[in-house]
């Protein structure tokens, strides 16, 4: 069944939410320390344990399907609930730092990425990547 | 008449909200198609256009939720909440390979270090540069670089002015929405195009609604493992900003 699936990612979703709550309680910070991280790695194992097994049937796998097709929408829906006017009117301190830790950040990337891999994958991109990445965009 | 419309879709606000977001997203593939060839994605569009919806809603209300402070489109703010978000970004897990995972493990966890102290440093810079001088103010202002909601807490924590945790939720706010707008446009030049940079991309940069919605206008395929590091950034940035960052930044000052 359909709900099965969706249980199952609740499922995990609470479960790494918990842990990720105690993590930061541990730290004494008041956060949640990594619960998503958590609860991903659960579903992985999880839903890989089950389909070995063969007991990951196709209407449980569409629950989860579902959510992860709604991905792009739910996060077109964030940027539209966006505090962007405040983000734009904090002054240039604001503008700026964020700004600069945007660039650095993404400067970084490939220095921690490696060169070597970077590079043999862009090659190796350039064939699969337009059609592989409209099918996949298709569906979502 | 007209009344009745409104409080029916002010009602049903999430499911109005599916249709707006449908809608958005047709309007988005269409221009991508039309105009660029699918050069720019439709969800690059899509999530710009809702950016730009986001300011003028804001902009009109002067509420802090964009477009969902105005009342027709309330059921945005459920839908982009972080509950969905969260459940949804869970959901990109299901299929991805735990091999990549572990692979790219260790340069993940070092990048999400990096990623803190970097952006930190660099709204510190920034912050010294307009001429703070108080450690508690160049360490929230760093803070927020880190992501706005590392900021707050490290404002309070250390008891910054008001004024200075504002502009650090602004500095957090800025490099999110940048995030969103910069990755699809950098992603080819930083090599971010497999899992493994994809990691380090969410360790580096950190924001979870930025990164979420960067990968996502880039190539979706890459969401679960951006998302997986990005996921303990703000919980790190806690635990950093306000203790040892802050540490240094006093033995500087």
């Amino acid at each position: 069944m359909v709900i099965y699936g969706v249980a199952l990612l609740a499922g995990c979703m609470m479960i790494g939410l918990v842990i990720g709550d105690l993590l930061g309680q541990l730290l004494g910070i008041n956060a949640n320390l990594g619960g998503v991280g958590i609860a991903m790695l659960l579903l992985i194992f999880v839903t890989g344990y089950l389909k070995v097994r063969g007991k990951l049937p196709e209407a449980t796998v569409s629950g989860i399907n579902f959510w992860n097709a709604m991905y792009i929408p739910i996060v077109v829906a964030m940027a539209a609930s966006q505090n962007v006017a405040a983000a734009f009117g904090g002054g240039l301190v604001a503008l700026f730092g964020g700004a600069l830790a945007v660039v650095l950040g993404l400067a970084m990337v490939p220095v921690f990425a490696g060169r070597r891999s970077s590079s043999s994958v862009t090659t190796d991109a350039d064939e699969s990547r337009p059609e592989s990445l409209k099918t996949h965009t298709a569906g979502r | 008449m007209l009344q009745s419309l409104y409080d029916l879709v002010d009602k049903y606000h999430l499911v109005a909200a599916f249709a707006v977001i449908g809608l958005t997203m047709y309007f988005a593939y269409w221009i991508s198609d039309r105009f660029t060839r699918g050069k720019l994605h439709g969800s690059a569009i899509a999530i710009m256009l809702g950016l730009a919806l986001a300011y003028v809603g804001g902009k009109v209300t002067g509420g802090a939720d964009g477009l969902a402070d105005i009342t027709l489109f309330s059921g945005l703010g459920l839908m982009g909440g972080g509950m969905l978000r969260d459940l949804a970004i869970i959901a990109t897990a299901y299929g991805v390979s735990f091999e990549e995972v572990r692979e790219a493990g260790v340069r993940g966890v070092v990048a999400l270090f990096a990623g803190v102290v970097v952006s930190f440093i660099a709204g510190g810079l920034v912050a010294v540069g307009f001429g703070y001088t108080d450690p508690v103010a160049i360490t929230t202002i760093g803070a927020g670089a880190v992501t706005y909601i590392v900021g707050p807490v490290t404002g309070a924590t250390l008891g910054a002015s008001s004024e200075v945790v504002a502009l650090s939720i602004a500095a957090g706010l800025v490099k999110s929405i940048l995030t969103m707008i910069a990755t699809p446009m950098t992603a080819r030049l930083i090599g971010l195009d497999n899992p493994r940079s994809a990691m380090i991309f969410g360790g580096m940069i950190g924001t979870t609604s930025g990164v979420a919605a960067g990968l996502a206008a880039t190539d979706a395929r890459l969401v679960p493992y951006g998302a997986m590091t990005a996921t303990f950034y703000t919980g790190l940035g806690i635990l950093l900003a306000p203790t040892v960052l802050f540490l240094a930044v006093r033995g500087l000052a």
